[in-house]
């Protein structure tokens, strides 16, 4: 080997040696500033470049499924708000109707559309919690305040009729519980809806138009917001299915599903509305969904409180609740994405099982292969956009 | 000059400036409360003090003494406990070549510029040695956002400190705000001058300011702090007394590069149609009332906006703030020699 090979194999081993520096470790949460919660992820990182996320989750397993096994069928709304306490009213709706279904008993037709009033206002008031908390996990600190001023309106509404503003447990079966307020002489009417309600909500909603209008000019357009969410975070729609997501998540990726359309157990086929989809499925897709889906949930409340009938609150009921031997499957579309509870009953008070499908566990599987390859600004960007509640996924 | 007056005469400047700036710190952390709150829509500190709330820095100040001064068990506790100091004492040491009148200024260095740039600079090696000392993942990793920030926006900043050293003419920075005053025209029988903000020097502004945001590390260049993020970044160990300085060198570095800013762009402690002798008096308010404008300026971007990203940042500084800047440099030679 001359001198000059020499050189040249020794230059050449000098370019292919490359600094190997292993992967660190980086435990984040279960108490982290944007885990919503306490999930924890143990992420393998290279520099800030993810390269394996796993998702930890049951740290606020409460067993749920279990306790309604011991629990007469009244009683487990009470638990069921507590799942996504974000949109605590809307947990309770697949579950009674599930019921329902099992005992063959009709719900009233005004308990029905004060059930969707009340839920739109539940995603209303979900949808401005992300409204808040998203632009605040990626440092804009300020429409928090906007977007939470204007959930608390819903809020009150919420509690001067149900008594509660994130856990009504306002459910009954055959109907819905005698309102809290009331202002008329006789015994029935003082069950009904406040006095004012109608005129209260109507104000509300122009406040929550208003709100949508400001985030608009806060958020949407702001460029910063763009550079973060824009191409961040992207779920196709062939994977958005195969994961089993749903919700705002999946409109968001191009699928035009929506359960308030395709299986309304409420009485969504009398109002009119329509389903918010983009297309891209980033981030940015997934945020402007839900603000459109704001206003799509105010335009159908403005629509109900003129179309809702008159009449009970409540169907005849027996006094006590057997349940007939049987089971049922009833989904409904939360504020979040599809949420099921399948009921099996042996006969008597109580369910043989209660399982639950839960939206945000199913949305958060998506995790591991959505932050392959992600930075860490962007884990905060990808998970604050699937927009989960620790309470949902552990249950 | 005696040598006992010399450290008499240092030493009287020393507590001026450092009572000065404390004050100063404290009236800005009220502003960003106060103002930061308003932006909001809620009223902000009211209580402490009586009126407005007045000493609600005062009030945090004394609780953040009688936190725990809580040094991680891992953590390399000397290099941990020198941090906040270098910090601090980097940012203190930028107000040495400030002027605030013709006379009245500490040390009034030939070399004021460079002697400013590299003692502000030091600022982010006590972020690193926070970061690395704390025996953190998180307070690394916000360390080291810190010194990659370091060498993206610094070589912007000198840039377009470069194109005003070059139209000035001089490093010292009493001899900047001079050129400043030197009338361009006369009209009648005024003579009208211009800082360098309205001599061409516009562009060198916007680099100016938004890199030393990124100096100061606030929103929207905030990464290496993060708090949804990094949880605190290289502030996450960092508790009580040790906690504060770093809290307190932010606030001093916002007047800091405030001043600098209004001393390069915005003509110091001078202004228009104020005689020169009455500028020992005047010129500090001059300058503080610039200052305001500034750091108003940051607190407002800090409440608009969000964070970008690490690549980002870099994407900013490489792709258009350098390119710009020696621009910058060009149009400034081009204008000494044609004007």
């Amino acid at each position: 080997m001359t001198m000059d090979e020499r050189l040249m194999h020794r230059s050449e081993v000098a370019v292919s040696v490359e600094l190997q520096t292993p992967d660190m470790t980086l435990n984040i949460g279960p108490q982290h500033p944007s885990t919503h919660g306490v999930l924890r992820l143990v992420a393998r990182v290279d520099g800030e470049k993810i390269q394996e996320v796993e998702p930890v989750i049951g740290y606020m397993h409460r067993g749920y499924e279990k306790l309604a096994e011991v629990r007469t069928y009244a009683q487990i709304t009470a638990l069921v708000n507590r799942i996504d306490w974000v949109a605590g009213f809307a947990n309770e709706i697949a579950y009674i109707r599930a019921v329902e279904t099992l005992v063959g008993i009709e719900p009233t037709e005004r308990a029905q559309w004060i059930r969707l009033i009340l839920s739109e206002m539940a995603r209303i008031s979900s949808h401005l919690v992300f409204m808040s908390s998203y632009p605040l996990e990626l440092g804009a600190t300020t429409p928090l305040f906007y977007a939470l001023r204007e959930r608390e309106r819903v809020l009150d509404l919420l509690e001067s009729v149900t008594g509660g503003r994130f856990h009504p447990n306002f459910n009954r079966v055959g109907g819905v519980k005698s309102a809290a307020g009331g202002g008329a002489e006789t015994k029935k009417v003082s069950q009904d809806l406040p006095v004012g309600f109608f005129s209260q909500t109507r104000d509300a909603m122009v406040k929550v138009l208003a709100v949508c209008d400001q985030i608009d000019e806060l958020v949407t357009g702001n460029e910063l917001i763009k550079a973060r969410t824009v191409d961040v975070g992207v779920i196709p729609a062939d994977k958005a299915v195969s994961y089993g997501i749903s919700g705002p998540n999946l409109r968001a990726s191009g699928v035009a599903f929506d359960l308030r359309k395709h299986e309304a157990i409420l009485p969504y086929d009398q109002v009119d509305f329509e389903i918010a989809v983009s297309e891209h499925g980033d981030c940015y897709d997934r945020y402007v969904v839900r603000l459109e889906e704001i206003r799509q949930s105010s335009r159908i409340i403005l629509q109900a409180i003129d179309k809702i009938p008159s009449g009970p609150l409540q169907a005849k009921v027996p006094r006590i609740l057997k349940v007939p031997r049987g089971q049922a499957y009833v989904r409904n579309e939360n504020p979040k994405g599809e949420f099921g509870y399948y009921v099996i009953s042996e006969g008597g008070r109580m369910p043989y099982r209660l399982k639950i499908r839960s939206t945000s566990f199913s949305n958060l599987s998506i995790l591991p292969w959505l932050l392959k390859g992600a930075l860490i600004p962007d884990l905060v960007a990808i998970m604050g956009s699937l927009d989960f509640v620790l309470g949902d996924v552990d249950r | 000059m005696t040598s006992g007056f010399f450290w008499l005469d240092t030493a009287i400047k020393v507590a001026v400036i450092l009572g000065a700036m404390l004050t100063g710190a404290l009236v800005v952390i009220f502003a960003e409360l106060k103002i930061g709150a308003h932006m909001q829509n809620r009223p902000g500190p009211y209580y402490a003090g009586g009126r407005f709330g007045w000493a609600q820095p005062l009030a945090d100040g004394a609780k953040f003494i009688q936190k725990e001064d809580l040094i991680p068990s891992a953590a390399d506790s000397a290099v941990f406990k020198l941090a906040p100091y270098i910090v601090v004492a980097a940012t203190i040491a930028t107000f040495v070549v400030i002027p605030f009148g013709p006379d009245l200024v500490v040390r009034d260095l030939d070399l004021g510029v460079f002697y400013l740039l590299a003692i502000s600079s030091l600022t982010t090696l006590g972020v690193l040695m926070a970061g690395w000392s704390s025996a953190n993942k998180y307070s690394l990793m916000g360390g080291l956002r810190a010194a990659a920030q370091l060498i993206a926006y610094e070589l912007p900043l000198v840039l377009a400190v470069v194109a005003v050293v070059v139209q000035a003419g001089t490093m010292s920075l009493n001899g900047i705000v001079a050129a400043q005053a030197e009338p361009i025209f006369t009209l009648g029988s005024t003579e009208v001058a211009v800082p360098f903000l309205l001599k061409g020097q516009i562009l060198g502004f916007i680099i100016f300011t938004v890199a030393a945001v990124a100096e100061l590390s606030r929103i929207p260049f905030d990464m290496p702090i993060a708090e949804s993020e990094l949880t605190m970044g290289y502030l996450t160990e960092y508790s009580g007394i040790r906690f504060t300085m770093f809290f307190l060198g932010e606030y001093l570095a916002m007047i800091s590069l405030s001043a600098v800013a209004a001393t390069l762009y915005l003509g110091g402690y001078w202004a228009p149609f104020i005689p020169g002798d009455a500028l020992n008096f005047l010129g500090p308010g001059i300058l503080l009332a610039k200052v305001a404008i500034l750091v108003f300026i940051i607190i407002w971007i800090r409440w608009t906006w969000p964070r970008l990203r690490e690549d980002q940042l870099q994407n900013l500084a490489w792709r258009w703030l350098i390119p710009l800047a020696l621009l910058n440099i060009v149009l400034a030679g081009v204008f000494k020699v044609v004007f």
